[in-house]
């Protein structure tokens, strides 16, 4: 029963972060902001509805895929930004000198 | 339980409207790459899409094969792409909505006419009890890897002999040039995650034998690998550089099916009919195979061919 309220606790702030991270996706004003804004929010948001989610594994190899889960998300979403960012910046960069 | 059905109920709704829209963006993009993107997203919420209709294989393969490798290969075909100066489709768009009508037209119909005759075929078109009731003769216990690998085998074969064909296709087009950009952020990603797709490529194919899983899931793992490395800047995206052993390697799993079907035909056995006692280790042997000639083909795909050889 503790452990299911947890749960619902944990799920109930990873949603909140992942709606935080949608507001900033839609309103923030530029790509960089909007980057910080998703990542941020999701490996927080995922790693709270994941920590929630913890609570209720049968066993302990389940726990370990759920972690890992977590981790592969993490390390995808911090390159994929990286990479874009990387991208715009030198497009800028290359703007900036021709201009 | 009745809120939580109802719940359900809104969730499936709101994801077939999602994936209707996502398709409809895609194919109404005048982008090619914001097409590309939408055709990703729309790959990846069909496998939630198979998973909510409680097929995890597909859902697996969807995302794996459908919008990872789909998309890797898409990237890949837009970069080559360089005497497309305007990233416009030429087409007229009456002509890209009338087409998308009568696309629609025909789904709707055929979906309708598919509908209208399962419920009179409904008792010998659904072969899930027949799977069921032999699934303990197959050689192993997960009944979609035993209708596979098994009472339809030969469908199987013929799929990794069309990913043949496919890559004979691809290389018959010459050798590549490569004209990727190596990130020092590949290169560390590479590191961590080569051996951990290797390791879960070769979970995947031994769960496939109890449940989800199997030859072209693991495959696309490793094609993952391998597009993770020539990303990295790996010229030979972690394959052999000895020629012979990539052609061995393609063949492989083609090859291997056939000579087991043909070896137990002459066995007195009948084409790929595995003798009982003997299928799981068949099949092991044909998904082993199988699972590195897909995750080679895929990785071939990907990087437009073997590399020119450097002058030395």
């Amino acid at each position: 029963m503790i452990l299911d309220a947890l749960s619902v606790l944990l799920l109930l702030l990873g949603l909140f972060f992942f709606v935080s991270g949608l507001l900033g996706l839609w309103r923030f004003p530029n790509t960089f902001a909007r980057l910080h804004a998703l990542t941020k929010a999701d490996n927080l948001g995922l790693g709270l509805v994941m920590t929630g989610l913890l609570f209720q594994v049968p066993d302990v190899l389940w726990a370990i895929k759920f972690v890992l889960v977590w981790l592969l998300a993490l390390v995808a979403s911090a390159v994929n930004a990286h990479l874009i960012a990387v991208f715009l910046h030198r497009q800028q960069e290359r703007h900036d000198e021709s201009a | 339980m009745n809120l939580l059905d109802g719940l359900w109920g809104v969730l499936d709704l709101l994801l077939v409207a999602v994936l209707l829209l996502l398709a409809m963006a895609a194919v109404l993009s005048s982008d090619r790459r914001r097409s590309m993107m939408l055709f990703i997203v729309f790959g990846l919420v069909l496998a939630l899409v198979w998973a909510r209709l409680h097929a995890p294989d597909i859902a697996l393969a969807e995302a794996a094969i459908g919008a990872g490798l789909g998309g890797a290969l898409l990237m890949a075909t837009l970069r080559r792409d360089t005497h497309q100066q305007t990233d416009r489709f030429p087409q007229h768009p009456a002509l890209v909505w009338g087409a998308g009508v009568l696309v629609m037209v025909l789904g709707t119909a055929i979906a309708w006419g598919l509908l209208s005759i399962l419920p009179t075929v409904e008792q010998t078109w659904r072969k899930g009890a027949a799977v069921d009731a032999q699934l303990a003769f197959s050689g192993v216990s997960h009944p979609v890897t035993a209708v596979l690998l098994n009472f339809r085998a030969w469908d199987t074969l013929l799929e990794l002999a069309v990913l043949l064909a496919a890559i004979l296709g691809i290389r018959a087009l010459g050798y590549v040039r490569s004209t990727y950009v190596t990130e020092a952020a590949f290169s560390q990603l590479a590191v961590w995650l080569v051996p951990l797709l290797i390791l879960m490529a070769g979970y995947i194919l031994w769960a496939g034998a109890h449940s989800p899983g199997g030859a072209f899931q693991a495959g696309a793992l490793l094609a993952g690998a391998g597009i993770l490395l020539r990303l990295a800047g790996y010229s030979y995206a972690g394959l052999p550089t000895a020629r012979w052993l990539v052609r061995l390697g393609l063949v492989a799993g083609t090859g291997v099916f056939l000579l087991v079907g043909l070896g137990l035909l002459g066995w007195g056995q009948g084409f790929l009919h595995y003798p009982v006692a003997y299928a799981k280790w068949w099949i092991l042997l044909i998904e082993m195979l199988a699972t590195v000639s897909i995750g080679m083909t895929l990785t071939l795909a990907f990087m437009g061919g073997i590399p020119q050889k450097e002058a030395a």
